[in-house]
């Protein structure tokens, strides 16, 4: 089964076209999983898959912007210690030799990160990032640091400092955000895969809207230590990839507990690949019925034929409701900007980073933040510095916070009949650049459906499920309670399964 | 007042005075100023003996190399996450329970500031669910002072002003930043205003040193900043409503706590004499000039913003943990005081004991009494020669119970006694039996003396009948005659007690 | 009864938050974000309507409680790779301006 899975993700691919652009050397395989049996069995050299990938950015990152900084040199060596690892007979990792991007917003020892923003321009971290460490100790082979919305405050990385991503699949669009570099990245076949990080929906709606798998695990799975914080009680990482067995080998490598983090559940590393093949025979499936409306309709087209495709696998499509989810827009635009004031109040130019001088440090501060943080930050930083404010705590954060409970107790009510729920992951297709930057609310109306679940700290993931308006891609976005990452894959293979035998959607 | 009103008012939690609403003990109008009452509280910062710091495992070390303990959580690094640190609760349970806290769940919150020594601008404490609540600490003459709460949070790094003069802020022309010290565990203890006087003041903080390091917290050093103590001192009329009250910081040792607080009563007296109010606010001690000078005052008070921590996790020690640090308890120095006042028929307060507890020699008293010694007396003689022995003298037990039983057993005099015990701790023990001999300080048996006493008093007619009949300064002419017969060998005591029974 | 999207904040507290969060802001900016800020809170007045009396906050997406951390000591940064990455470093230490407009 797992066999014909591989050949099928590629005839998958000829027939969808997805990757007609990639101009790989014909012998590389295009997914994490391939690379790595072949880089282990010896069949293939870590450094051959890395420069195969490396063309593939020469050719295109010029037009697309996928990363802040391609790490060449480094990933050279990397990928030459991993041939070395396997030619002295040592184990390489279950990653070995697989080229993968970085969020520019976790960090890497001595590599700058700069989370898109000016207040961080060419800093390097004396550390790197847990995820980091058991990345490459998994044998993965970094190959750049990719673009994001600044401190990953966005929906379209329009709002980096140093300029937009734009959408493999059309280079007047965005890639959406805030994780929209990793998700062209993948998308553009500059690597397999990538890690994002998904506050209310910086994994899932990029993913959506590049094309490709994305996931945000549930909170405490994937260790933070390391990732620069915009909203703590939100912020996860994940995987991009191009499939969705990738993703799920991924997850088991860098999931876990981490004594390094407080809010790590203590628990072993996920454990998924041998779920995609089990199938949804029986399983339940959750329409939620009292959905916001503002999906367009070639996405809620999208998202029917998705319930038709796992009804014909032998699920059941059970309706619920969510009576609170109307109000996980404003919980969450208190919250996590809340967080990230005081987050982000650490970039005052004393220790780190940007400094513009002043004549006393009072003044540095307000210099200093004044010119290295961008308007969307600026915003959100008032924003959340006000609901915290004495005096307005009780009528904004605190109520926020109850409202969050309200949306927690909707999913465990939802959670008691369905097993998962499946909704749009994006309300809308790619836009193009520039259309929304003048509007903060219509942009963060993006990130409708994907918010909730940063609010429950569940999991959720999104698959690429055809095209919609313009041949755009569409995703949807399955979700699950709690530790749910099992159902949760099972019923995205399934729906795998289903475009390729469907020969995809056009 | 309620946590929630602390919030709406976005400072720390605050005694309001104006509202009457917190119990303070009564004054027993054994201390007032110009006819007005002291009214206060203390603050007290607590530096822990932990290897590491509260969130981090850097060293907690004072005195090294700057920033050579820094870890990217100390310094605020993008990323960085905390971790508490096990031993800090521990230590901070052994000072709440030995404060007679309750111990209770917790969390932490943040506290947003800007400034230099604050590497992520804003602090990590304990907000309106601390870690231990609602204790008391008695002072030795037996008044209880409330202990509102006692809860854990982190330290601050260092700063040191270049250029301006003597190293203060004002006129500098930059600073320097040292983090080692940023994120050690501190303990701040909230005691309530029921300290009525300097002295009670400083009973207080003293006996609160002696706690902290019974039971192994810290080190409590005034003079090097792990324990630092700040006041807040109200004045008024017995009777009267609570007054506005100031806090006073930057008081470096016991004694300059007792001046700083006398001081800002008499300044409060003054102002309010006039018919002037009193200004709430926060006021610098200057050692130097002996007054309290206002603060720079800002155009904005801080709002801190206080909100629960996201990246720590509610802190919920098991019943069975807090029985356990309970009961490992040392004895406390308040029991201390009351077992050698049991032990000796001396006052728990006085000065004996207080002084032989505070060093620490107690246990060592006791000790001499297992030996067979007369404890009262051994707790006089430790009191008297062992100033510079320290907690664990170096003279064995056995040794000075020896000597003391001969004292007692009136085969030395006192003054013998004080001569035999200056050689023995000056060489850190010593056999006293052949001191004495080598000095010529033998027993003089009570025949040998009563027939001095009978030798004597036939030569000394006319003052024997003069103390027969009365005369109690007769007796000095008698004593002298038999102590110069005796060669100075003959006890005091005894020869009194011959002299009496004799008179009939 | 809401107050209208200019009542919902001033630009005094548009000010007194920029203080707070160490912006500087200009007075057609403080217009402009008064604007903004009033008509997001506008929108996100649809949560004045519930009933939250009854609702404990929700500060915590996975119940933990008692993480620690053993009091061992760690090797921490190299001074000297921290030092050169500060904006300004002398004597082992992180300069500044004078400190001066803060309480400490």
């Amino acid at each position: 089964m797992r066999q014909l899975l591989k050949t099928d993700v590629s005839e998958f691919r000829r027939l969808l076209d997805w990757t007609a652009e990639m101009t790989t050397h014909a012998n590389i395989p295009t997914t994490a999983a391939a690379i790595a049996d072949g880089v282990r069995s010896g069949a293939l050299k870590a450094v051959d898959v890395l420069e195969a990938h490396l063309a593939q950015i020469a050719a295109r990152e010029g037009d697309i912007h996928a990363f802040n900084l391609v790490t060449a040199d480094e990933a050279r060596a990397a990928a030459a210690r991993v041939d070395a690892d396997v030619a002295a007979g040592r184990d390489p990792g279950v990653l070995a030799g697989v080229p993968i991007a970085l969020k520019d917003n976790m960090c890497t020892r001595g590599i700058p990160t700069t989370c898109s923003s000016k207040i961080l321009e060419g800093w390097r971290p004396p550390y790197d990032a847990t995820v980091v460490q058991r990345l490459a100790a998994a044998g993965a082979v970094a190959i750049g640091k990719t673009n994001l919305d600044e401190f990953a405050m966005g929906s379209s990385t329009e709002n980096s400092a140093f300029g937009v991503t734009f959408n493999p699949r059309d280079i007047s669009r965005v890639s959406g955000g805030s994780s929209g570099g990793s998700a062209a990245a993948v998308a553009a076949g500059f690597s397999p895969i990538s890690i994002g990080s998904d506050t209310g929906g910086s994994i899932r709606q990029p993913a959506a809207l590049c094309g490709v798998v994305g996931v945000k695990p549930t909170y405490g799975t994937v260790s933070r230590y390391g990732l620069v914080a915009y909203a703590s009680s939100l912020d996860q990482m994940g995987p991009f990839s191009t499939d969705v067995r990738d993703s799920a080998l991924v997850l088991e490598a860098i999931s876990g507990h981490d004594p390094m983090d407080s809010t790590s559940i203590p628990q072993a590393p996920l454990s998924l690949q041998h779920v995609l093949s089990q199938g949804v025979e029986g399983l339940r499936v959750g329409r939620i019925t009292d959905m916001p409306s503002g999906a367009d309709p070639d996405v809620t087209a999208r998202l029917e034929a998705a319930f038709d495709a796992l009804t014909a696998a032998g699920a059941k499509i059970v309706d619920v409701e969510m009576p609170s989810m109307k109000y996980a827009l404003t919980a969450y635009y208190l919250i996590a900007p809340a967080e990230a004031s005081s987050n982000l109040a650490r970039y005052d130019g004393v220790r780190y980073g940007l400094r513009v001088n002043a004549t006393d440090t009072n003044a540095m501060y307000s210099a200093t933040r004044t010119a290295g943080f961008g308007e969307e930050v600026k915003r959100r930083i008032m924003l959340g510095t006000y609901a915290l404010s004495a005096g307005y705590y009780d009528a904004y954060y605190g109520k926020a916070l109850k409202v969050r409970r309200l949306i927690s107790d909707d999913f465990a009510r939802a959670y008691a009949k369905a097993d998962v729920l499946l909704t749009p992951t994006s309300p809308i297709v790619a836009f193009p650049v520039g259309e929304k930057s003048d509007d903060p609310l219509a942009m963060y109306l993006c990130d409708i459906y994907t918010i909730p679940t940063n609010l429950a700290g569940h999991p959720a993931m999104s698959v690429p499920f055809g095209t919609g308006a313009h041949g755009l891609p569409v995703g949807v976005q399955i979700l699950a309670p709690t530790l749910g990452e099992q159902v949760m894959f099972k019923v995205a293979a399934s729906l795998e399964r289903s475009m390729i035998a469907a020969g995809g959607a056009k | 007042m309620t946590a929630a009103d602390s919030k709406t008012q976005g400072s720390e939690i605050q005694y309001d005075m104006s509202k009457n609403e917190i119990k303070v003990a009564p004054n027993d109008g054994s201390y007032l100023l110009d006819g007005y009452e002291l009214v206060c509280g203390l603050e007290v910062h607590v530096e822990l003996a932990t290897a590491t710091k509260l969130f981090s495992a850097s060293a907690n070390r004072f005195g090294d190399d700057p920033n050579t303990h820094i870890d990217p959580v100390t310094l605020g690094l993008p990323g960085a996450l905390p971790v508490l640190n096990r031993q800090a609760v521990e230590l901070a349970m052994r000072i709440g329970l030995a404060l007679n806290c309750k111990v209770q769940p917790s969390t932490f919150h943040r506290k947003n500031y800007f400034y230099p020594d604050m590497p992520k601008a804003y602090q990590i404490s304990q907000y309106d669910q601390p870690i231990n609540v609602d204790g008391w600490l008695e002072l030795p003459g037996g008044k209880s002072i409330g202990v509102e709460r006692a809860h854990l949070e982190e330290d601050t790094g260092k700063s040191t002003h270049i250029g301006g003069t003597g190293g203060r802020i004002h006129g500098s022309d930059y600073s320097l930043i040292d983090f080692n010290r940023a994120g050690v565990p501190l303990v701040e203890i909230v005691g309530r205003p029921d300290i009525a006087s300097p002295e009670e003041a400083r009973q207080y903080v003293t006996e609160l040193r002696q706690i902290l390091v019974a039971v192994g917290a810290s080190d409590a050093k005034m003079e090097e900043g792990s324990m630092r103590c700040d006041a807040n001192v109200s004045v008024r009329k017995p009777g009267a409503p609570l007054g506005i009250r100031c806090e006073i910081k930057n008081v470096n040792s016991v004694r300059s706590l007792g001046r700083a607080i006398e001081y800002e009563a008499r300044r409060q007296i003054v102002l309010l004499e006039a018919g002037e109010k009193i200004r709430q606010e926060t006021r610098h001690w200057d050692e130097t000039d002996g007054r309290t000078h206002t603060l720079r005052s800002k155009e904005d008070a801080d709002d801190y913003r206080y909100f629960l921590e996201p990246d720590l996790v509610p802190l919920n020690p098991d019943q069975a943990w807090i029985d356990a640090v309970r009961a490992a308890l040392p004895m406390l120095p308040r029991e201390r005081r009351l077992r050698l006042s049991q032990a000796t028929g001396a006052p728990a307060d006085g000065e004996a004991i207080m002084v032989v507890v505070e060093r620490g020699q107690d246990d060592y008293v006791m000790s001499v009494g297992e030996a067979g010694a007369d404890v009262a007396r051994a707790l006089v003689h430790v009191k008297e020669a062992f100033a510079e022995q320290g907690a664990n003298p170096t003279v064995p037990a056995a040794d000075l119970a020896q000597m003391i039983i001969m004292e007692t057993g009136g085969k030395l005099t006192s003054t013998q006694a004080k001569t035999v015990l200056a050689e023995i701790v000056a060489n850190g023990g010593g056999d006293a039996v052949a001191i004495a001999a080598a000095k010529g300080f033998e027993a003089m048996d009570n025949s040998a003396l009563e027939a001095i006493v009978d030798q004597v008093i036939a030569e000394q007619a006319e003052a024997w009948s003069k103390y027969c009949g009365g005369e109690q300064k007769a007796m000095g002419a008698l004593v002298g005659a038999i102590m110069k017969a005796s060669q100075g060998k003959a006890d005091g005591k005894a020869v009194t007690a011959l002299l009496l029974a004799k008179k009939g | 009864m809401s107050e209208s999207p200019s009542e919902r904040i001033s630009a005094e507290v548009v000010v007194k938050v920029s203080r707070l969060a160490r912006l500087d802001v200009t007075p057609d900016e403080v217009q402009r974000i008064t604007t903004q800020m009033a008509g997001m809170l506008e929108h996100f007045a649809d949560i004045d309507a519930l009933d939250l009396s009854d609702i404990e906050p929700m500060t915590q997406p996975y119940p933990l409680s008692n993480v620690f951390r053993e009091d061992v000591v760690v090797t921490g940064l190299d001074r000297e790779e921290v030092l050169a990455n500060a904006p300004a470093a002398e004597d082992g230490r992180f300069r500044v301006p004078p400190i001066v407009g803060l309480d400490g």
